[in-house]
């Protein structure tokens, strides 16, 4: 099953077929990751670079596994945006990266539409690992996935994304993509904190928590930097943590079993206390298993190596 | 003696706009009329060409001294004549800037050598462009500067402001306004919007611009300085102008072609050449501004010619730097989006290309009268051809057009009487 674009840029570069094609390889790739041997090596004789601009836990160790467990070549190079502001161009490290004759280039940068210079310089397949506050379609897929997998399917799902979506690419993913798979999306922040014109997504707006996870299906938490408010953004953490944060009491306005989601790190007693953050509804780490998996299923896909 | 014969000769301060002929003797016009002979002249035909005079553009960066990478006297002005611009005012936002006598008489003396465009420098306000301390405007002015501007760092202390709106009143000076509130600006790089929202681009809404404009216009009023806004972007900014103008406020005002013709719909893929200050606005703008160009209330048309280079631009988009290089498609921009689709006339955009820009920096130019000094652009209107930014003189291959099929392309340029573009290339 090939992915018909060159590059996973924007979640919209696949159609709603593939995202479910993605999903099904996902789960096979869980299959092997539950066996004694998790060496799946499909795409022996293929390579991978990671290329991170910004620190990552979460994505660039799951790529690297990723490809690792597909039998990949896997380089990580990681830089800071500084010495990228100081040193060589984007352009002149894609030019050079080409001619290792890698089959995927992994990307997270800094600046929104980074991957488009990326991209247009390279052979390799791109796939974003998060650019800027564009876009980080790999994270939308598997915060889909994990929805997915719990409730079987999306029709009519009420899902509230709340936090700081004016700086989330995880957002902007995840409006595009759920919305495309037949959810009913509210974003929920406050004012400062919510993007120009972000009715115009297609989702709800709501600068009120409580009526955005109403009978909410799934909730998805997202991280707020604490710096934003060194920044000016909101008057203090206190605040933000009482009025935009996720407590047992106030999920309870959600449907008893709705999903609490996270793309983490969370900062506990922030946006989200331990008591949800640990408590049965909370999928976090399911979310980053799913990742793995997802991310194998792409790069056995756009590796070449696809059945 | 030159005698150009059977083009459509277009000059609204002679209510001129039909065939007529043009005898041009050493500098000057010696006479415009139908049937003119004039033994021994180099006769040309122009049958189906339009005749204007020089097109004048009272905003560009000459880049020199400091960034000849990027442009210089000389590349500037070859791409003025290949764009139709026989007449350009440069800003001082060069390295140094020209807060002094001795760049000004620098910028004068390279124009001079080069020969081709008349250039007219524009000095700072403030020294350094810092926006405290005002500059020596009347030594400035003796030197040579026509107008005064902080081009691109506006002068954010309305106290500042105000005292340089009344300082230059002792020479009935013209002060040029980016106008641009700094802190509301923050760290955007585009027009506010759904645009800049789905792009992930930090977003510029429309009153970072308009708060400045609205200062500004109320200083002119109190203090009865002469300003000019320029590069207007917002259908409030307009507004704005259009009741200050009413008021009585000695306000005049410009727009660019690339804010007349494109939108923030452009940013989309991240092509950097469409970053730009103030950046590409909502179509509602747009047509607003169009409207407002053709109603007068913005006065002319200004290109802003900002020539950077490959490197400037070819980076990340938040990264790379504001600008477009305009000279060299301005005139067939406006004549292929405005003049040809009937939207304009012919008079209309010699109105604000050359009539209007003249009048505001106070020079004799803008006319075919007689008598006047032969500064001619003759355009083809028909001939279509795509823009290619390395046909450019300009340096600066920095448009967001390459590729763009237009028509009305200077086709000759006469400067002092002297043909300096020929065939749409430089002699």
């Amino acid at each position: 099953m090939p992915i018909a674009k060159k590059d996973l840029i924007h979640l919209s570069d696949l159609t709603v077929d593939e995202i479910y094609q993605i999903f099904k390889k996902a789960q096979e790739m869980k299959q092997v990751l539950a066996g004694d041997d998790k060496k799946h090596p499909i795409l022996r004789g293929k390579s991978v670079i990671n290329l991170f601009y910004e620190n990552s836990t979460r994505t660039r160790s799951s790529f690297e596994f990723a490809g690792k467990y597909l039998g990949a070549d896997v380089v990580n190079i990681n830089t800071s945006s500084s010495s990228v502001m100081k040193g060589e161009s984007l352009k002149d490290t894609a030019l050079t990266l080409d001619r290792l004759n890698p089959d995927v280039i992994v990307m997270r940068h800094g600046a929104s539409g980074a991957h488009e210079i990326l991209a247009s310089h390279v052979k390799a397949r791109v796939i974003n690992a998060g650019d800027g506050q564009h876009q980080h379609p790999t994270q939308a897929l598997l915060d889909m996935l994990t929805i997915y997998e719990h409730k079987g399917g999306f029709e009519g799902l009420k899902i509230a994304i709340v936090g700081d979506i004016l700086h989330s690419r995880v957002a902007r993913s995840d409006v595009w993509g759920l919305q495309a798979l037949g959810a009913d999306v509210t974003l929920c922040a406050p004012p400062t904190l919510m993007p120009s014109r972000a009715d115009q997504l297609g989702a709800k707006i709501s600068y009120n928590m409580d009526e955005a996870i109403k009978d909410a299906d799934v909730i998805i938490m997202l991280r707020i930097q604490l710096e934003r408010q060194k920044s000016g953004m909101f008057p203090s953490i206190r605040e933000y943590a009482a009025f935009y944060g996720l407590n047992a009491q106030r999920l309870k306005l959600a449907k008893p079993d709705c999903l609490v989601m996270h793309p983490g790190p969370i900062n506990r007693g922030v946006e989200i206390t331990p008591e949800v953050a640990d408590g049965v509804q909370a999928v976090i780490e399911e979310q980053v298993h799913n990742g793995l998996a997802i991310r194998m299923a792409l790069l056995a896909i756009m590796g070449g190596a696809a059945e | 003696m030159i005698l150009l014969k059977n083009g459509h000769v277009v000059d609204p301060a002679q209510n001129l706009n039909g065939k007529a002929d043009i005898l041009i003797e050493g500098q000057t016009i010696k006479a415009v009329g139908e049937n003119l002979q004039a033994e021994g002249a180099q006769v040309i035909d122009l049958e189906g060409k339009v005749v204007m005079p020089g097109f004048i553009d009272m905003h560009v960066h000459l880049r020199e001294p400091g960034r000849e990478d990027k442009e210089t006297v000389l590349t500037g002005t070859q791409a003025a004549i290949h764009g139709g611009f026989t007449s350009i005012a440069c800003m001082p936002n060069t390295t140094p800037v020209a807060d002094n006598e001795t760049v000004v008489e620098s910028v004068l003396y390279k124009a001079m050598k080069a020969n081709l465009a008349d250039v007219y420098p524009i000095a700072c306000i403030t020294k350094g462009q810092k926006g405290e301390e005002l500059t020596e405007m009347l030594l400035l002015n003796r030197a040579g500067a026509i107008a005064f501007s902080d081009d691109g760092r506006t002068v954010q202390h309305s106290g500042v402001m105000r005292r340089a709106m009344d300082y230059s009143k002792a020479l009935n000076g013209l002060l040029i306004s980016h106008c641009e509130d700094e802190d509301l600006l923050g760290g955007g790089v585009m027009n506010e919007g759904i645009v800049s929202t789905e792009l992930g681009l930090g977003g510029i809404p429309n009153e970072v611009e308009d708060l400045i404009i609205a200062r500004d216009l109320m200083l002119a009023k109190l203090t009865g300085c002469r300003i000019h806004i320029a590069h207007v972007s917002t259908k409030g900014g307009v507004e704005l102008i259009k009741k200050a103008k009413e008021e009585g406020v000695k306000v005049t005002a410009e727009a660019t072609p690339h804010h007349l013709c494109l939108t923030e719909e452009a940013v989309r893929g991240y092509d950097t050449n469409t970053k730009v200050n103030p950046p590409l606005r909502r179509e509602e703008d747009r047509t607003v501004l169009f409207q407002a160009l053709k109603d007068g209330i913005i006065d002319c048309v200004a290109t802003d010619h900002a020539p950077h280079t490959i490197q400037d631009k070819d980076v990340e988009y938040a990264f790379a730097a504001n600008g477009i290089s305009g000279l060299e498609t301005a005139a067939p921009l406006i004549w292929t989006n405005f003049v040809a689709t009937g939207q304009m006339t012919m008079e209309q955009m010699v109105t604000a290309m050359c009539k209007r820009p003249a009048e505001i920096l106070g020079i004799e130019k803008g006319t075919l009268e007689a008598g006047r000094m032969a500064d001619i652009v003759v355009l083809n209107p028909d001939a279509e051809k795509a823009v290619d930014r390395n046909e450019f003189y300009s340096k600066g291959k920095n448009t967001p057009f390459h590729g763009t099929v237009l028509k009305g392309w200077p086709e000759l340029v006469v400067k002092g009487g002297r043909i300096v573009l020929n065939q749409g290339a430089l002699c």
